[in-house]
């Protein structure tokens, strides 16, 4: 058994220090918004933030998330009141099958979080390990700046800033 | 002052004189004049064709640009034991360039470390190998770097401190070091045995990175292709005393230098990885006579040898696994999760992990390289079939890594465990951070085909 703090609550998990971070949360805990891709870290549909930084979750033992925070996409906003990144995305209509969307969606948040205003080339040179086989790279790059600048405005109060508790 | 001290003071005069004569001779080089920068069109355009293709081989871009900066405009730092020095702009720039060098000024740069005022140049330039470069070859890339567009940077100033910074040391330094002379063919070896020496010991300079230097920063002839360091990586012994499970033989030379990666031995990673790059865009011809000097280097591996390690390889896979996993529980936790599924999945490569009982990363001395992969993993190439590996840098810490890097070592090489890993992993994520810091461009883009065929 070992302590697995996710979106905030802590969940008690019966699972091998060696089991991939992402079966633990799709199995055990039920949160489905990291996609299982390729299973390799060459996609990143799986990525979740853990303490702060973008990490592939299907290449994440268990092991090596002791006392950490985990957050996934649900740990962001709620559907009555979606994230900033998470707006962004829809207003934007960036996702097609949306299949690779919430990896996307939870680097472009650990990016903002530590760049508030990052420039269209550290935008791509951040997305890079990320594949869309849709093709809406486009409206991707331009969801990421919109929710930089939702981020960034008035309107959006610390609360709405899907700040990770 | 009586006879004999005159005749004292007059020996000292001339000793004195001598000396000064002779230590001008050493130090002093004479301005070669300025030229009204020469007109793209004065060059023929196969001359400049040839060009491109040598200084690919030369690796020219890989110092002369800077991160994010433009090409061969200088200004990246290169770290040495003397402090740092700054690559200059060698394009035509006429004020802050070579655009006023004449070709007889480019050439003495080659030949001898001077540049066209006169000014000794620092042998991070690697002049003791450009000297090989016979006459055609450094007309071919005047011609080519005559061509570039001009940008306007200025040096950036050099950071040593004394006596390093003064260029007259740099004079002494030749008269120890610098053996000049273009390379002489051995008439025993074939054409292309021979065409291989000319490019590994002039223009390609392979033995600046894989050969040891001594305390005053020249290469130590005797320890020829033995191994040396270059940014925070290890550049691995070529010779006899290489680590290599697998031993290396031409053809795994030259598809290694052509792909960047090869089943037997892994990938080229670091700055070899922009020396592949380079080399993509050369004649296949030049690559092979480079991989059948470098195999004679090696020396060939009798068949013997060969069956030799291939049963080192397969013995006691298995006892090995249980216990190294018994010794290092965390680091096989890591391993099964975060490794096993690429590199113990039979996947062909590159896309597949490489065998790791066969990694020279592995079977070498020095954990650097391992570290640098396991944290910064391994892009891909924008639009080419190449290895990829994703980076653990954000979701492990230094001891995890360590820990990882140990049980590597125990289950998948037949050497000794290192020692200091904690601090070389400490060291690899500080060279890592900052080099993320100071080269916002993204790395390894290959080179543009549209651009090979193009004088």
């Amino acid at each position: 058994m070992m302590t697995l703090k996710v979106n905030g609550r802590e969940h008690q998990v019966d699972a091998d220090p060696d089991t991939p971070l992402l079966y633990v949360l799709r199995d055990d805990i039920k949160l489905n918004a990291a996609k299982f891709g390729c299973g390799l870290g060459q996609c990143g549909a799986c990525t979740v933030i853990v303490d702060g930084k973008a990490v592939l979750s299907c290449v994440t033992p268990m092991i090596l998330l002791e006392g950490k925070q985990v957050t996934t996409l649900e740990g962001l906003g709620t559907i009555a009141e979606p994230a900033p990144i998470q707006r962004a995305f829809m207003e934007e209509q960036a996702a097609q099958c949306g299949y690779c969307i919430a990896g996307m969606m939870m680097r472009a948040q650990a990016l903002l979080q530590r760049n508030s205003k990052p420039t269209d080339e550290q935008i791509r040179a951040e997305l890079e390990p990320h594949l869309c086989r849709c093709g809406t790279h486009m409206r991707i790059l331009r969801a990421v700046r919109r929710a930089a600048r939702l981020m960034d405005t008035a309107e959006a109060s610390p609360a709405a800033k899907g700040s990770i508790q | 002052m009586t006879r004999a001290s005159r005749i004292i003071a007059s020996i000292v005069a001339v000793v004195l004189l001598g000396g000064a004569a002779a230590a001008f001779a050493v130090v002093w080089r004479p301005a070669i004049a300025a030229v009204e920068p020469p007109a793209p069109q004065a060059f023929d355009a196969a001359l400049v064709k040839r060009g491109r293709e040598l200084a690919a081989i030369g690796n020219c871009n890989n110092c002369h640009t800077a991160g994010g900066g433009r090409n061969f405009a200088g200004g990246l730092p290169v770290p040495t034991p003397f402090g740092t020095i700054f690559s200059s702009n060698i394009t035509p720039d006429p004020e802050t360039g070579i655009g006023r060098w004449s070709e007889a000024a480019f050439q003495r740069a080659m030949r001898s470390g001077v540049d066209r005022e006169g000014r000794h140049l620092y042998p991070t330039f690697p002049y003791d190998h450009f000297t090989n470069v016979s006459d055609e070859d450094d007309r071919a890339l005047y011609a080519f770097l005559m061509t570039r567009q001009p940008v306007r940077a200025p040096a950036r100033e050099n950071q040593l401190s004394f006596p390093f910074n003064q260029r007259l040391a740099i004079a002494g330094w030749k008269l120890l070091f610098l053996r000049h002379g273009t390379y002489q063919p051995d008439p025993k070896q074939s054409a292309e045995w021979n065409r291989g020496a000319y490019l590994v010991e002039g223009l390609a300079h392979c033995g600046a990175c894989h050969t040891p230097r001594n305390a005053l920063g020249a290469e130590r002839n005797s320890a020829q292709f033995s191994g040396g360091d270059v940014d925070n990586w290890h550049a691995y012994a070529l010779n006899d005393q290489s680590h290599a499970p697998v031993p290396w033989d031409a053809d795994a030379l030259f598809a290694y230098l052509r792909d960047g990666w090869h089943r037997d031995h892994g990938t080229a990673r670091g700055p070899m990885a922009e020396v592949v790059e380079n080399l993509s865009s050369v004649p296949s011809s030049d690559v092979r006579a480079i991989a059948v000097y470098m195999a004679g280097i090696s020396g060939a591996p009798t068949p013997d040898r060969k069956r030799q390690d291939e049963a080192t390889l397969e013995a006691n896979a298995s006892d090995k696994a249980s216990s190294a996993s018994q010794s290092n529980a965390a680091g096989a936790s890591i391993y099964a999760a975060a490794c096993a599924s690429c590199h113990a999945s039979g996947r062909p490569l590159p896309y597949g992990g490489i065998n790791l009982a066969l990694s020279t990363a592995i079977a070498s001395p020095d954990p650097r390289n391992l570290a640098n992969i396991v944290l910064s993993g391994v892009q891909a190439v924008e639009g080419e079939s190449s290895p990829i590996m994703p980076g653990f840098a954000a979701s492990m810490t230094d001891t995890q890594v360590s820990a990882l890097l140990s049980y590597l070592r125990a289950r998948f090489s037949n050497q000794p465990a290192w020692s200091g890993v904690d601090k070389i992993v400490q060291d690899a994520r500080r060279a890592r951070t900052a080099s993320l810091l100071t080269s916002p461009a993204p790395r390894n883009v290959s080179a543009d085909p549209q651009q090979r065929e193009k004088p």
